[in-house]
């Protein structure tokens, strides 16, 4: 130690020389006088890129939702107006994308969460170390086996002579045609976006101190009520961290309605995509804008249930 | 405790949500095998044909240019990302939760308006679609993951560690190598993989920045929704499945937590005895 102390000393009292390890502790040197100098090297590269081209278009597509197409040139017009949200406003068809959207994010986030509620309390309170360990890879493997994959296994699987009439065939029951339907796109959703749900869930309940648990049994609170009281209050914000991502997720999402979806499961997310095919960019543009007001409104009501500390 | 009748029910409900979880990719798999042309269930006769006949030119075509994409977004998300949370984890400035909600803004927002974006961005400003687009569209979410895996370790390293190599002599190199270095490499390499494996998978920003080439992704999606090439789909299906399964696999191994503070501590002893033999 002393030894080291020396050399540093016996260093800076040398003059600079020119030798390589010289130079870099001049670097060093300068870098730990002027913090900030590093602060700038370190944080301006990676925030000019994010702001020139990811901020820059996100930018720029919001504005040009103000403007509108010319129908004969089909050149981009940059006249100020609101034509396009005046559109979705009026037209019944978009509310009825826009709330079927809506309504089928909201219904999968509510099936993921029943799904996911018990699977997290019992890999947090209950499984054993390995068992929960096994669970977590079970449950992590398939978030990461590709997204298109999985929507096309369910399209095969509820396909007319797919598994699912095959089996409810053998045991006598009538065929669910439900095949290409709001139905599939919902349990598919609800499929491709489970893991999402579980991790953040059994974070939340592994957290809850078995203190609090043992306190409320001994002040007299059955099984129910600890669960009620104590562990869903505790265990809230991991089931409306989930939510954030189950309902973006299908929220933006147009590919499942795409491939698994009947003529009347159109997403917003489809209307947008036809309509960057057809040049129609601002209306595009515009209509994007809806699920990102949502997610907003979302996410305030999120913050407030402090769900950013359970992510 | 839980009584013994709800963790049986528990139980029971666990194994099934896992096997939902698991039908399907057991599913697909045996598809692979399916002789047919027509994917229907029962399967009527099994071969291993398929796996020669997936490896067209096309698949591999569209394999590479994955694989490429894959990779430069990779780098370019291990050099901003980590360099990103560095600087959000060893300064305090204004506006630093601002930069902290920007980075993430990609994950946040909807994958289709990150893609229709980037995509009037590119048309605007008269950029060809290429592989270089994919690219930039990629290394917008890929930055994402490695930046949060790397802030997190740096979370948990104490800056003390880098202090006490300062003082004992360590010029800025071999304090990144002998101290800095071993406490990230795990999280730098683990972000990497699932930052590859994210972009090896994306369809959404991909469809808006790739113009006419396929990567493996769109391949699919544009032999699903013809309802061409099913068996080579299901190839595909099984070979991404065993492939992405590795990387997860490292990755989670490697998160866990390894003795990082132990390993540190070995090595500032080693940071600065190799100090002390080049001042001497």
């Amino acid at each position: 130690m002393a030894a080291s102390l020396d050399t540093a000393q016996g260093l800076s009292s040398r003059p600079p020389g020119r030798s390589p390890r010289a130079a870099r502790l001049r670097l060093s040197g300068l870098f730990w006088r002027h913090p900030w100098a590093k602060a700038l090297l370190l944080l301006a590269p990676p925030l000019l890129a994010f702001v020139l081209v990811y901020v820059a278009s996100l930018v720029a597509l919001f504005v040009s939702s103000f403007w509108t197409i010319d129908p004969f040139t089909s050149e981009i017009r940059h006249i100020w107006n609101v034509d396009n949200y005046r559109t979705l406003w009026n037209a019944s068809t978009y509310h009825a994308v826009a709330l079927r959207t809506i309504g089928i994010a909201a219904a999968v986030t509510l099936a993921d969460a029943v799904l996911a509620f018990p699977l997290g309390y019992f890999m947090a309170r209950i499984a054993s170390g390995r068992s929960r360990a096994f669970i977590f890879v079970a449950v992590l493997l398939p978030l990461w086996s590709s997204y298109l994959i999985r929507v096309y296994i369910w399209r095969l699987i509820l396909d007319h002579n797919g598994v699912l009439n095959w089996t409810l065939h053998k045991v006598g029951l009538p065929a669910a045609n439900i095949g290409y339907s709001n139905w599939a796109v919902w349990l598919i959703f609800t499929y491709v976006w489970l893991p999402f749900m579980v991790l953040p869930v059994y974070g939340a309940l592994e957290r809850i101190p078995e203190s609090y648990i043992e306190a409320s049994r001994d002040l007299g609170a059955g099984g129910v009520t600890t669960f009620r009281r104590v562990i869903l209050p505790l265990a809230l914000p991991g089931v409306i961290a989930g939510s954030i991502f189950t309902f973006s997720l299908t929220l933006g999402d147009y590919v499942t309605p795409l491939l698994a979806g009947g003529a009347s499961s159109q997403f917003i997310g489809n209307v947008v995509y036809d309509s960057i095919g057809s040049q129609q960019t601002p209306f595009a543009a515009a209509f994007a804008a809806v699920p990102l007001a949502v997610m907003g409104v979302y996410l305030l009501i999120a913050r407030k249930l402090g769900a950013f500390e359970a992510l | 405790m839980e009584q013994r009748g709800t963790r049986i029910a528990l139980a029971a409900w666990s194994t099934l949500v896992v096997l939902f979880l698991w039908f399907p990719l057991a599913l697909i798999m045996l598809y692979a095998f399916n002789k047919s042309n027509v994917q229907s269930w029962p399967i009527p006769a099994f071969t291993t044909h398929w796996f020669h006949a997936a490896w067209t030119s096309e698949v591999q075509t569209s394999l590479w240019l994955s694989v490429r994409v894959g990779l430069i977004a990779t780098g370019i998300a291990l050099v901003l990302g980590s360099s990103a949370a560095f600087g959000v984890a060893r300064f305090r400035f204004f506006g630093r939760d601002a930069v902290s909600f920007l980075l993430v803004l990609p994950i946040a927002l909807p994958g289709i308006v990150t893609g229709i974006a980037l995509n009037s961005a590119f048309v605007a400003g008269n950029f060809n679609l290429s592989q270089w687009t994919i690219v930039v569209g990629h290394a917008t979410f890929c930055v994402v993951i490695v930046y949060n895996n790397v802030l997190a370790r740096l979370r948990r390293a104490s800056p003390s560690l880098i202090e006490a190599s300062q003082d004992l002599g360590a010029d800025g190199w071999q304090t990144f190598r002998f101290v800095v270095w071993p406490v990230l490499s795990t999280a730098l390499i683990a972000g990497g993989l699932l930052a590859f494996a994210l972009s090896f998978d994306e369809v959404i920003v991909t469809t808006f920045t790739a113009g006419s080439q396929n990567t493996i992704p769109l391949l699919i999606l544009g032999y699903i929704r013809l309802g061409q090439q099913l068996p080579v789909v299901n190839v595909i299906a099984f070979a991404m499945i065993v492939l992405t399964s590795i990387p997860v696999l490292l990755a989670q191994r490697l998160m866990r937590d390894t003795g990082v503070l132990r390993r540190t501590a070995g090595n500032v002893t080693e940071a600065v005895e190799s100090a002390q033999i080049t001042a001497v």
